[in-house]
């Protein structure tokens, strides 16, 4: 399997998916700090976490006594810039914008 | 220490030494660096400086030189007056062989939570070392467009 085919299986599960988003929330947790008020088990969110760090998407690197884990979005910048174009990239970002400022809006 | 506030990881079709090169030497840093020259003698102790258009941005201290295998050192922004207030940060690129590939780590710390500087650095961080990546794999770097560096100060 690519490299790229790992990253999108990894990213094809929306428990995944969360787990990176509480990276994304805060970045440098420890398995007891994800695993915090979430509905899985603590062996289910360990196996995801060895998906995601198998595709690249999560590192881990130990600090004082602790493992901490870090979100690293590199294969998911590498993606964007397989297909999106140069010109377009500014384009998008002023779309992305505009989405989250209206949605922001609604709440 | 306080942890990291961001660690990248990238697998390079490099050398290591192919990769201490690209990380050291300004020829390189222009072409995947925003255009951005990186200034030192890449001795322990020794002063290191960014610079771009012949104007400094960043100044640090070199505080680790193990080529090609782990360098480190402090900066802290000198261009922007939002910024200059911002403590010290430290970065530390380990270069390590994974079968043909070369694994590169950049661990970041230092930085205030919730800073203007941290978000500046880690919108720029993927852009860079993507464009690093395909610097050594094909030669060539996409054109981002320098704006992309900024928008973290706004954000």
């Amino acid at each position: 399997m690519s490299a790229m085919d790992e990253v999108f299986k990894a990213l094809a599960d929306a428990s995944r998916r969360s787990l990176l988003d509480r990276l994304h929330a805060e970045n440098g947790q420890t398995l007891n700090e994800l695993c915090e008020g979430l509905e899985m088990t603590r062996q289910a969110v360990t196996k995801h976490l060895a998906i995601l760090e198998d595709a690249n998407l999560i590192t881990t690197i130990r600090h004082g006594r602790e493992k901490l884990h870090y979100l690293n979005p590199l294969p998911i910048h590498q993606i964007g810039e397989r297909w999106i174009r140069k010109f377009e990239r500014s384009k998008l970002a002023a779309l992305s914008e505009l989405k989250r400022q209206l949605e922001k809006r609604d709440e | 220490m306080s942890k990291p506030q961001f660690v990248y990881v990238t697998y390079i079709e490099t050398t290591p030494e192919k990769l201490w090169q690209a990380l050291t030497s300004s020829e390189f840093t222009q072409a995947y660096w925003f255009g951005a020259e990186v200034r030192s003698d890449w001795k322990v102790g020794s002063a290191f400086a960014l610079t771009l258009d012949g104007e400094i941005t960043d100044s640090g201290e070199i505080l680790e030189a193990d080529p090609p295998r782990r360098l480190s050192y402090s900066f802290k922004h000198q261009k922007y007056e939002e910024l200059r207030g911002e403590p010290i940060s430290r970065v530390v690129f380990t270069i390590e062989p994974f079968g043909s590939l070369v694994r590169l780590t950049v661990l970041h710390d230092g930085f205030i939570e919730g800073g203007k500087y941290l978000g500046a650095v880690s919108n720029g961080w993927p852009a860079i070392l993507s464009g690093l990546k395909s610097l050594l794999e094909t030669g060539k770097v996409l054109a981002i467009p320098r704006a992309a560096l900024n928008k973290g100060f706004d954000a």
